[in-house]
């Protein structure tokens, strides 16, 4: 009798052992194979191996040095940190006032924001081209930091209006009784204790920014002004047929590592990051 | 709760004091809404209220200016011929556009399902306790945090028809019996994005649902235990419904993402008609084939066809965005 009981938790953990490795395996994989194939080069690259079998940083090294690959990168860099920067600006005031002060409106300025966020961005193609031309901006980084915000700034306000609403009225009244004006309770107050969650949501916008495609390939037209995620879409060969696996993969590859990285650092605050602005809204 | 007005002031402050302070507050409250409305109102509304207008005109990217109002034409038009037949013209009447519908629509109800089941297995796995729960946690945000149009090339590579390895895979495990070109047939193309999306949005929809397993009380289980309730019944009785909420909500924003999908088919699946999504076949009309009205008119009517889905599954659903907890 307890022998067949042990075998069944046995098998039980076992089961779910091999669940677990499976699941761990999908996860990284393509990944892991990304990294295999950008250290092969010449005819390596097509014998397929799923062990590392070679180390060459021929690839590597010709996705920096020719090309517009690490002008991509800065643009890249810039474009993100300056729209999240820009956003969390607007947004720290803006989500004070939706969840620290009672208004009539609320409710549907709020429900407009997450409509916004999740909009289908086509929808707006055509219209945010005309005003970029009359802008002057096509073509440029600006472009690109302007359209970003119609996701980035829904999203910071949500997860910061989300954050905001759950701190305790009684840090407000004492500054309150002593006068204070919104505007000090926002920069003495409230500042200093958000730090946490300006930092998490600003990786998430950043995060979102840095992996846009859809606009960046429609308001930029140069090599020079593209981000990375068009350049490694654009990458092509001398011909059709001759698709360079191995820099695409080494660019892949050089695109990712420092996301992953952030998002293994910032695991915890990242999760209850997305599910601030997802479960809660 | 936090989000109430705030309580009046301790003794000494009068009904007049209060007032003033409310008043302040939302004058303030106001000035601080600003930016914030004047920055949407020119890189969301305003565009959107032009993009719909295009729709309506002759516009043509060189000449956005010049545009002329057509009314329905972009959507409906018909010509007598002289023969006396009636041809309907127009978006309404467009093989390609109902094509690409019915992928979008297709694509979009496929991957969420999938994902829904894989990210509640992904969730129920993450809730339990054993060791290594950590690793696991870290090695499922992977998919997330690669860049979609990065995800798409290193599965382009894997599927590849020559040298792919899950080709090769499929060979040696005797599940394929020859070499298949994946994004490149027409039969197996929405299988490929399919797959990938799974992969890369599974994470997303795993990390919500756990959310809201981990707020369902741990004693509610150990009532059902005592009183011998089979785990998969547990499942069914307890966890499902609790879950629920959170479950709506995650789907949602899976759905309203994944009916909005561009990248990833524009760079796995170029020109296939297979797989060629709204957003795909807009973009296309307005930059690349020099119908900018024409291709303001798709956008538009996928916008309203999102609208009206939204609206559909919030009031079929009775969705609440706030989680339940209030």
């Amino acid at each position: 009798m307890t022998a067949t009981f042990d075998l069944w938790k046995f098998t039980k953990s076992v089961l779910f052992y091999a669940l677990v490795v499976f699941i761990v395996v999908v996860s990284v994989f393509p990944f892991y194979y990304a990294i295999l194939t950008s250290l092969k080069s010449g005819t390596d690259l097509f014998r397929i191996t799923y062990w590392p079998t070679s180390f060459d940083l021929g690839n590597y090294a010709s996705v920096l040095n020719q090309g517009s690959f690490p002008r991509n990168l800065l643009n890249s860099v810039f474009v993100s940190a300056v729209t999240v920067i820009g956003a969390l600006f607007i947004a720290v005031t803006a989500s004070f006032a939706l969840s620290r002060v009672r208004f009539r409106g609320r409710g549907l300025l709020l429900m407009t924001i997450l409509a916004v966020s999740m909009f289908p961005q086509m929808a707006v193609l055509a219209g945010l081209f005309e005003v970029i031309r009359a802008l002057g901006i096509y073509n440029t980084p600006w472009a690109l930091i302007f359209s970003y915000t119609i996701f980035t700034l829904p999203f910071t306000v949500w997860v910061l209006t989300t954050f905001m609403r759950e701190l305790p009225v009684e840090i407000e009244e004492a500054a309150i009784v002593d006068g204070a004006s919104p505007w000090v309770i926002i920069t003495r107050v409230f500042l200093p204790l958000m730090w946490p969650a300006l930092v998490t949501t600003g990786l998430l916008a950043f995060i979102a920014a840095w992996n846009e495609f859809l606009f960046a390939l429609t308001f930029t037209s140069s090599n020079d002004t593209r981000t990375v995620p068009v350049a490694i879409a654009l990458l092509s060969g001398g011909s059709q047929f001759e698709i360079p696996w191995g820099i695409i993969m080494a660019a892949s590859v050089i695109v990712t590592v420092p996301l992953v990285v952030l998002v293994l650092i910032f695991q915890r605050k990242i999760v209850s990051g997305l599910t601030a602005g997802g479960v809660k809204g | 709760m936090a989000t109430e007005a705030l309580a009046p002031p301790a003794a000494g402050a009068g009904p007049r004091i209060k007032s003033e302070l409310t008043q302040q507050r939302l004058r303030a409250a106001r000035w601080f809404l600003v930016p914030m409305l004047i920055a949407l109102a020119v890189v969301a509304g305003w565009p959107l209220l032009r993009s719909i207008w295009f729709s309506f005109t002759d516009a043509s990217l060189n000449n956005l200016y010049g545009a002329e109002w057509i009314g329905f034409g972009n959507y409906l038009r018909w010509q007598v011929l002289e023969s006396g037949t009636v041809r309907w013209r127009g978006l309404l009447v467009d093989g390609a556009w109902w094509n690409a519908v019915w992928n979008t629509v297709r694509f979009a109800f496929t991957s969420v399902f999938f994902e829904t089941i894989f990210g509640m297995i992904v969730a129920l796995v993450l809730n339990a306790e054993f060791r290594g729960r950590g690793i696991v946690r870290a090695a499922i945000l992977i998919p997330w945090a690669i860049p979609t149009i990065v995800s798409a090339k290193m599965w382009a590579w894997m599927l590849n028809d020559q040298f792919g390895i899950l080709n090769d895979l499929g060979m040696r495990l005797g599940l394929l019996s020859q070499k298949v070109a994946w994004t490149a047939q027409a039969e197996t193309a929405m299988t490929a994005v399919l797959v990938v999306d799974i992969w890369k949005t599974t994470p997303f929809m795993a990390l919500l649902i756990l959310a809201g397993l981990q707020m369902i009380p741990k004693d509610i289980y150990e009532a059902a235990d005592i009183d011998g309730v089979h785990p998969v019944k547990q499942f069914f009785r307890i966890t499902l419904p609790l879950v629920r909420p959170a479950l709506m909500v995650a789907i949602i924003f899976r759905l309203l993402d994944a009916l909005r999908i561009f990248d990833l088919i524009y760079v796995l699946t170029p020109n296939s008609v297979a797989t060629k999504t709204m957003s795909v076949l807009a973009r296309e009309n307005l930059f690349d084939f020099d119908n900018f009205a024409y291709g303001s008119a798709q956008s538009t009517l996928l916008f309203l066809l999102i609208a009206v889905l939204t609206m559909l599954y919030i009031w079929l659903g009775k969705v609440r965005f706030d989680g339940g907890d209030r």
